[in-house]
């Protein structure tokens, strides 16, 4: 937050988020034009986590518990960390590319309000989500028999884990963009974070057969929560005695995703920068 | 709505402007004004402070101290309603990859209450032809002219451009030149940061060397560095091969020497220092050994 804070509106407010509004839903549009025209991104994004539930579920086979076998596990682990690749990864390094190429600069020189440039990132993600998580679904509905799910209460819980866990990693992504110091290494310093994560939270190895010092780091990040919430859409009520807690406990889903949520913001507010750190010149 | 005497003040008005780089002084308390449909250079080599001095001026840095006045306003604490009137060409930044010149263009139209026509802008700019292309498929030079479309769409009062001309080729340079003449005879403040030292002699009305966080000059391009008074060098063709004088009075050198010989002097040239002798004496480049020789200014230092 070194540079350029948000001005004092002069504006008369309505017709200020009215502005802001139009804006930012046509930077949605923009940005979802570059994102599908970009065409590894969308390959990589939205394949990559196809791929993962098709390889690690014809590696490992078989029942983890009655009635539960590995790729059921599987699928909401996957569509966790495709919702995570697309809010948390993809979004970091775009934005680390776009501030290190100067295109940030660029919009920044504008009279174009600041926020309609997150606002057009978030449909951006949630656009692409959706996307992905239709996919993922459908790919599992015919390759593992993946039983949808029957009750509104199931369809309202995945909604809610999804929306506030990509919220809660797309935050997360916006905030570290600004981390690498140029975008050469930003793909370096984003992957890690996203790549550990999926092996610890319980989406691509059962939760429960890591370490119980494992368990307790995954615990501190939101992919541990998503992969959880999500299960206890896909899976059968029955199973929810074999996980870690022997409960699906959403209290506490919700709970550590609006936490991340918060910290998120707060981490954006203070590390968001629209140009490149000082170079003098 | 402007304040009040905005249009009488200068553009742009800087006094004691200091900016630090943790313990390091980047400017050291720069003063100058820039008047309204002016074109001003800044140059120098670099790290010696344009890019701190403009992006201040543009409102993307922080100072330490004394006051800066874009349109009235320091920039630092300006509202959109400011930037509206401003306009910044940035270098080539490659992000629109995907998209074609008409959607980029359109794009940042929208973001103006005053835009130009996209369509007029891109003819205008010469990109007309290119058009319907994606902005990766353009060259450098259709780079440059997007980057500049981008800049002037919103119809800015001020223009700041940061080596606008890197890349283009010497007729597209003349083009882009009167581009520019044209948007200052239409009343636009112009400030550039240029490596050409041509380029500021023929756009700017005045110009500033910034060497180490200081400016060392400030003035028209033809009495910068006491150009105009500074040692004229008269050479001729003598009978023992090349000979030069330095002198401060080349009419009556060569009146003396045209009577000397009775008659012409063959060969003759009276070569007062160009923009670029004086400026890289300024930077304190050893300029002994070219002076002499140096032919127009227009030789241009290598950016980095």
């Amino acid at each position: 937050m070194t540079v350029l804070t948000v001005a004092p509106a002069r504006r008369l407010p309505r017709a200020r988020l009215r502005r802001i509004a139009s804006l930012g839903l046509y930077r949605g549009q923009l940005e979802l034009l570059q994102f599908f025209r970009g065409t590894e991104t969308v390959v990589f994004s939205l394949l990559f986590p196809v791929f993962a539930l098709v390889i690690f579920s014809s590696m490992f086979d078989g029942e983890i518990a009655p009635g539960v076998t590995y790729s059921d596990y599987l699928v909401p682990g996957i569509i966790a960390t495709g919702l995570m690749v697309t809010g948390f990864q993809t979004l970091a390094i775009s934005i680390a590319i776009e501030r290190d190429r100067g295109g940030l600069k660029r919009i920044a020189a504008t009279p174009m309000p600041r926020s309609a440039y997150f606002i057009g990132k978030v449909i951006m993600v949630l656009v692409t989500s959706v996307v992905e998580t239709v996919v993922l679904v459908a790919v599992s509905v015919v390759l593992y028999g993946t039983h949808l799910p029957g009750t509104a209460d199931a369809w309202l819980t995945f909604g809610w884990v999804s929306l506030l866990g990509v919220t809660a990693c797309a935050l997360c992504g916006i905030a570290l963009s600004s981390l690498p110091r140029n975008s050469r290494s930003a793909p370096a310093v984003v992957a890690p974070f996203a790549f550990v994560l999926q092996f610890i939270s319980g989406a691509a190895l059962v939760f429960t057969d890591l370490p119980p010092w494992l368990q307790w780091i995954a615990s501190a990040f939101p992919l541990k929560w998503m992969c959880q919430g999500l299960r206890s859409v896909f899976l059968p009520d029955s199973y929810a005695a074999q996980e870690a807690a022997h409960s699906w406990q959403l209290g506490w889903v919700a709970v550590a995703l609006i936490a991340w949520v918060i910290l998120g913001t707060v981490l954006c507010l203070a590390t968001f920068r629209w140009t490149k750190t000082r170079d003098g010149g | 709505m402007r304040p009040l005497g905005d249009d009488t003040g200068p553009a742009i008005e800087v006094r004691g402007l200091r900016k630090l780089y943790g313990q390091t002084v980047a400017l050291h308390d720069i003063d100058f004004e820039v008047s309204k449909g002016e074109i001003f250079a800044v140059l120098g080599p670099n790290g010696a402070g344009k890019t701190t001095t403009v992006e201040i001026l543009e409102g993307f840095r922080p100072r330490e101290g004394g006051t800066v006045k874009v349109l009235g306003e320091d920039p630092f604490r300006a509202d959109e309603e400011w930037r509206a009137r401003i306009g910044v060409v940035l270098q080539t930044t490659g992000e629109f990859e995907d998209l074609n010149v008409r959607e980029v263009v359109r794009h940042f139209a929208r973001y103006y209450p005053d835009a130009q026509d996209p369509d007029e802008l891109i003819e205008r700019v010469g990109l007309a032809e290119k058009r319907n292309a994606r902005a990766s498929k353009l060259s450098g030079g259709q780079q440059r002219r997007l980057d500049v479309a981008l800049g002037i769409i919103g119809r800015p009062e001020v223009l700041f451009l940061d080596e606008p001309t890197t890349g283009f080729d010497p007729s597209s340079r003349r083009d882009f030149w009167q581009l520019i003449r044209d948007l200052a005879t239409s009343g636009t403040t112009i400030v550039l940061t240029t490596h050409y030292l041509e380029e500021a002699e023929q756009l700017a009305d005045r110009v500033a060397v910034i060497v180490g966080g200081r400016i060392l000059d400030i003035g028209v391009p033809q009495t910068l560095g006491g150009r105009d008074t500074e040692a004229t060098v008269v050479s001729w063709m003598g009978p023992d091969g090349l000979e030069s004088v330095h002198t401060t009075a080349p009419t009556k050198f060569a009146a003396d020497l045209h009577a000397r010989l009775g008659g012409e002097a063959p060969g003759l040239t009276v070569h007062r220092p160009s923009l670029e002798d004086v400026y890289l004496q300024m930077i304190g480049a050893d300029t002994a050994a070219t002076a002499a020789l140096a032919s127009a200014a227009g030789v241009t230092t290598e950016d980095s």
